[in-house]
């Protein structure tokens, strides 16, 4: 299944996004966090978020899941550092993270394959509260 | 001449450190108010990791030595920019043991290339690009017309400190000064003042080794 990776400057915001989204998920389905700085503290480390991307995968791909901008800087350094058969199999989500999230766990769990999970995470970029 | 790189990277650090509260201002005024903090806070670990490289490392591992501890410590944007910026460097400064005025024009080249790449914006939109971008044509102008290292870091400076002054004119369209639009008119970009406290350090540091003051 595809992995899914939550990205966020705050550990608690990606644990607490990983929860909700964990209730949807089927069994085997992989969501790991990539929240906060080496000391806890609010921001973003390509580090955590490499080594999160590299545990997600088990063939299938990851799809990560980005909060704020800086996140994504973050996340295009982790890139950097992957291993090149890796590569090709992650994708950076265009999608809020909360909702993106949950879509993209919904479609994964489903057996969807990346471009899917990432199509369908980045609808939620549509959702309407309103 | 990687002792003196090291040392160059201390310099840095320091300056950082010692500007932290005014890196903090610039930012609590059009932003999340930690720029000073997150540098001060990633310098701090790029002097010790540094301080613990032999003098007979390259200068290319040096600097990545660099971009890999403010990647992984600084925490806010400035974290993967700069550390993209010193990566780019460190590739562009790859075996050298010395550098001359074309190897640092090459090197600043590269890491303003990086941040560019990375961060997805071009002169003129209230960022360190807007202190880098004149640094660099003025260092080049400089070095190629043979003037010696610390005039062309001295223009650099100028350049440099005259371009962070501008971003004062600019509405913010990048980074979290966004979100302030017009608000954030008439406060200086944060990463442009860092650019310059880095540059300065850098010229502080090479005019001392000189002896001339």
């Amino acid at each position: 299944m595809v992995g899914v990776v939550i990205v966020s400057h705050s550990a608690k915001a990606a644990e607490g996004i990983r929860e909700i989204a964990a209730q949807m998920s089927q069994a085997g389905q992989k969501i790991l966090v990539a929240g906060g700085t080496q000391d806890g503290g609010i921001g973003t480390d390509a580090m955590k978020i490499a080594e999160a991307i590299r545990e997600a995968d088990d063939g299938d791909g990851v799809a990560v899941m980005v909060d704020l901008g800086s996140a994504i800087f973050s996340t295009e350094t982790a890139l950097e550092f992957l291993e090149e058969a890796l590569l090709p199999r992650v994708q950076i989500v265009d999608a809020p993270v909360l909702e993106g999230t949950v879509s993209a766990v919904v479609q994964a769990s489903l057996g969807g394959k990346l471009d899917e999970v990432v199509a369908s995470a980045e609808e939620a970029r549509d959702l309407r509260k309103k | 001449m990687s002792k003196q790189a090291i040392e160059a990277i201390v310099a840095m650090g320091e300056a950082v450190i010692q500007n932290k509260e005014l890196l903090t201002d610039l930012d609590a005024a059009i932003g999340d108010a930690d720029h000073g903090i997150n540098m001060a806070r990633g310098f701090a670990a790029v002097i010790d990791k540094v301080g613990g490289l032999s003098p007979e490392t390259d200068i290319g591992t040096v600097l990545k030595t660099v971009a890999m501890t403010l990647i992984s410590t600084v925490g806010g944007a400035s974290g993967p920019l700069y550390g993209t910026a010193f990566l780019r460097a460190a590739t562009a400064g790859q075996g050298k043991q010395t550098i001359d005025g074309a190897s640092a024009v090459a090197m600043l080249k590269a890491a303003i290339d990086g941040i560019q790449s990375r961060g997805k914006a071009v002169q003129g939109e209230k960022t360190m690009l807007d202190a880098l971008e004149p640094a660099l044509a003025a260092f080049e102008k400089s070095v190629t017309a043979g003037k010696s290292l610390i005039e062309s870091l001295d223009q650099a400076c100028l350049a440099a400190k005259a371009g962070a002054e501008s971003t004062k004119t600019i509405v913010a369209t990048k980074g979290r000064a966004r979100y302030l639009g017009e608000r954030s008119l008439g406060h200086e970009d944060p990463g442009a003042v860092s650019s310059c406290i880095l540059l300065q350090a850098v010229t502080d540091y090479c005019r001392k080794q000189q002896g001339t003051v």
